[in-house]
């Protein structure tokens, strides 16, 4: 699904933060993508989610080669791929509804098509009761979920999550992980970066982890 | 006709929107909006465009009213010229001036020539001579003042070869001079006008421009959600572009209602004092305060250019956050 091949990236005229990057990621596959802070986590997902272009090698996205892609045809692919965001980036003037629908709004979907839909996947996050709430009085948790179910409204064949349990207690980053094997099982390659053990240790999964610029595949 | 028909689906459809129970927080808050519609940068934007399109429309209603003004010195002096009859030995300056008087009339293109009378020849003078004083014995000059038709152009040199052939002591004059100066003043105040018209127009634009470039500075991380949710370069910006057009209108039309509502108002206040003196050299300067068709079509064109400048810019800020971004 996608392929890495002797990828480096440098920001600017700075030395390579990831250097001779070469590995896959198989449909239906979980890994988690760990290193130290600043080893380079969140470049790697940014170049898996098209917003960064690598400075050498060859990246293959759903067959596509990255580089030849217009801006709209990485918006189409775009929508293949879900992302969670540390910082969960909901608009706080659209309720937790509107916000988990975007994806679907953004396609030209009308909101009689997607209704029973997002309000069913609010309430299998959790959800329900905040439908109509808006984000800034939800707590840390519930905007994760919020910004997961966003995330995979659109059943993305991939999902991204950066640091998704960073700002939640043990016993929710448990319940998130849980979220994100269902989602698994239920056909989405998942790419959780984190640098949390005790969250890795929970789940027999592939390990990337980034050192020195270097990928290690621990499968 | 069968349930299944497409009129039964629309009216299911109907049915089910009725039936569908108000939702708490969305139905009631009715902002689907993907932009905020009512944020602090926003109202701030729609303040600037309705002040600076109050400014420009203002300018232009002035400059018009100028414009006119100077055209219209410029025909009313072109639509008069003189004939001066010295009086001469040994002939009635009477007939001489009726002559003179016949021969104008034939003229073509001219519709009036008055002769002034003796005693208005000799009022003519007061204000140098002072009054009260016997000009019986002066050789005063007489005066026929000639109107010439609208549009019209007269042959000035057949009516001087006219003039010195059948009329002793008669000479024309054509104003010409004057006429060549109030030209020069009439374009120097459409250039003037136009110029004050052109800076506020540049900085209309460029304040516009600069407040919408502020506005979305706020709305930056929408347009970097959109575009991580998938959303096309051409979908984000008709987002903002619509919002922006919006906004521009609003102030525009506010802006520039108000400048014609000042307008208006002005001329109100000005007929108050219709007959005074101060009234009549003012109209004689500035002209009267009366708005043409084309004062209302330049503002309306004006609020049209400032909204679209809005939209314009909000898309070209849009495409330029993406470029950043990717």
């Amino acid at each position: 699904m996608i392929q890495f091949e002797n990828v480096g990236l440098r920001y600017g005229l700075g030395t390579e933060i990831l250097r001779d990057l070469t590995f896959h990621i198989a449909p239906r596959s979980f890994q988690f993508l760990s290193g130290p802070s600043g080893a380079g986590k969140s470049s790697l997902l940014r170049l898996l989610f098209l917003t960064l272009k690598p400075t050498r090698g060859l990246i293959t996205l759903f067959d596509h080669d990255t580089a030849t892609l217009s801006s709209d045809s990485i918006a189409v692919l775009r929508r293949r791929i879900g992302v969670v965001f540390q910082d969960f980036r909901l608009l706080d003037h659209l309720s937790t509804f509107e916000n988990v629908a975007l994806p679907l709004r953004v396609i030209g979907r009308r909101e009689e098509s997607y209704y029973d839909e997002v309000a069913e996947l609010l309430g299998w996050v959790g959800l329900g009761e905040h439908m109509w709430s808006l984000p800034p009085v939800l707590s840390g948790g519930e905007k994760q979920r919020a910004a997961i179910a966003r995330a995979v409204i659109a059943r993305p064949q991939l999902l991204l999550a950066d640091e998704p349990t960073g700002n939640v207690d043990p016993q929710l980053a448990q319940r998130l992980l849980r979220l994100f094997i269902e989602l698994n099982k239920s056909g989405t390659s998942v790419v959780i970066a984190t640098h949390d053990i005790a969250l890795m240790d929970q789940y027999d999964a592939r390990r990337l982890v980034l050192h020195d610029g270097y990928i290690h595949v621990y499968e | 006709m069968s349930t299944s028909s497409p009129a039964f689906a629309i009216l299911r459809k109907g049915l089910a929107r009725v039936r569908r129970p108000l939702r708490p927080g969305r139905d009631m808050r009715g902002d689907t909006s993907i932009v905020p519609k009512d944020s602090l940068a926003s109202s701030a934007l729609a303040a600037v465009v309705a002040i600076m399109t109050f400014l420009a429309a203002v300018t232009s209603g002035g400059v018009a009213m100028v414009i006119g003004s100077a055209n219209e010195w410029r025909s009313e002096v072109a639509r008069e010229m003189t004939i001066q009859v010295r009086p001469t030995p040994d002939r009635d300056i009477e007939a001489e001036v009726g002559k003179a008087q016949a021969v104008a009339r034939a003229t073509p293109g001219v519709v009036e020539a008055r002769a002034y009378s003796r005693a208005e020849s000799d009022r003519l003078l007061e204000p140098w001579l002072g009054s009260g004083l016997s000009l019986e014995d002066l050789p005063v000059p007489r005066m026929i003042a000639i109107k010439v038709a609208r549009g019209a152009v007269v042959d000035t040199a057949a009516l001087r070869q006219s003039l010195a052939r059948d009329v002793v002591g008669a000479s024309l004059d054509d104003h010409r001079g004057g006429i060549n100066r109030m030209r020069g003043m009439a374009r120097a105040a459409i250039a003037g006008g136009m110029g004050i018209f052109g800076l506020v127009l540049a900085a209309t634009v460029l304040s516009v421009a600069f407040a919408t470039r502020g506005a979305m500075a706020s709305n930056r991380p929408i347009v970097e959600v959109l575009h991580f949710v998938g959303a096309k370069q051409a979908y984000i910006a008709s987002q903002f572009q619509r919002h922006f057009l919006w906004l521009g209108l609003k102030g525009g039309v506010l802006g520039g209602s108000a400048a014609i509502l000042s307008l208006m108002l002005a001329g109100r206040v000005s007929d108050l004092f219709v007959g005074t003196a101060g009234e009549a050299e003012a109209a004689a300067l500035f002209g009267h305060f009366s708005l043409g068709f084309m004062v209302y079509v330049v503002v309306a064109a004006e609020v049209g250019l400032i909204a679209a400048i809005t939209a314009l810019t909000s898309r070209q800020v849009v495409i330029h956050t993406l470029r950043h971004i990717d």
